[in-house]
């Protein structure tokens, strides 16, 4: 594994259907690469959350994922109402999902406090009116 | 206990039965909220849980887990069944409730 690899995905606004595709398709191809279990396990939660709060908070948007030898990084970048108060947003437990989607089992807000806790390095860039990006590493051991 | 043992033991109404039905069941989780499940879901175990919807299986194949069984007679939706289909996951139901459901099971693992 010496070139770096990217892969792309567009998620769709409000599709709760195929929310989780592009975290199982890089599970997939990450244990197929013979990534280490632990280390795909991160990046599989880590993106799954992400990915559902771009299809939840953001009306969707497109999620690139980098693998390199020493390091797989996430970025997903969504033109959605963008976090007010990013510190508040990161308590666990604050969620201003609405009652259908609890319905469906999510809004606990654990989303991003187990985005900060499975990746290795997490940045989240946001403006109100125009978007959010959300930049994950998880390292790979040598 | 395996997946196909857990299904023969008649125990539970079976919604689908998935491939790999020869692994282990390792443990039982029981859990509603999808976040927790996806960072708590053990390896192997039996998933026992009353949400039936698209997410709950997109949960169990990244979490690993091995099987789902629906407690409080609830059934997965029509989207769902769909896919656990097309996925090959194994589904099972009950009218107990989660606890004695999960119980039933670990009682059996080994
Ligand atoms: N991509 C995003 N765009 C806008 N708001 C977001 C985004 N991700 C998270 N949020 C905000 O942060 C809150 C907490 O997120 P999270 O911890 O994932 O919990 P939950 O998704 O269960 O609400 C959300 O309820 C929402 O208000
Ligand atoms: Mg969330």
């Amino acid at each position: 594994m010496s070139d770096t690899i990217t892969l792309k995905y567009d998620v769709s606004t409000d599709d709760f259907t195929r929310a989780g595709e592009a975290s199982s398709d890089v599970k997939r191809k990450l244990k197929n690469m013979n990534v280490n279990p632990e280390a795909v396990r991160k990046v599989a939660i880590a993106m799954y959350e992400g990915e559902i709060n771009m299809v939840i908070h953001a009306n969707g948007g497109v999620i690139t994922v980098t693998i390199d030898p020493d390091c797989i990084t996430m970025i997903l970048a969504d033109k959605g109402p963008g976090i007010p108060d990013i510190a508040k947003a990161m308590q666990a437990g604050y969620s201003t999902a609405p009652d259908n989607v609890r319905d469906l089992g999510f809004g606990a807000g654990m989303g991003l406090p187990n985005m900060k806790k499975y990746s290795d390095d997490m940045k989240i860039e946001t403006e109100l009116g125009v978007g959010t990006t959300v930049t994950m590493k998880v390292f790979l051991a040598a | 206990m395996t997946v196909k043992e857990l299904i023969d033991s008649g125990k539970f109404e079976v919604v689908n039965v998935g491939a790999a039905t020869d692994t282990k069941i390792t443990d039982v989780f029981c859990c509603d909220l999808l976040s927790i499940a996806m960072s708590r879901g053990i390896e192997g175990a039996a998933w026992v849980t009353v949400m039936g919807n698209i997410n709950t299986l997109a949960v169990l194949s990244l979490t690993d887990m091995s099987c789902i069984v629906l407690a409080e007679g609830t059934n997965l939706d029509q989207a769902a069944k769909a896919k656990a289909i097309e996925q090959k996951i194994t589904v099972l139901r009950t009218d107990e409730p989660e606890f004695k459901a999960g119980l039933y099971i670990h009682g059996k693992l080994g």
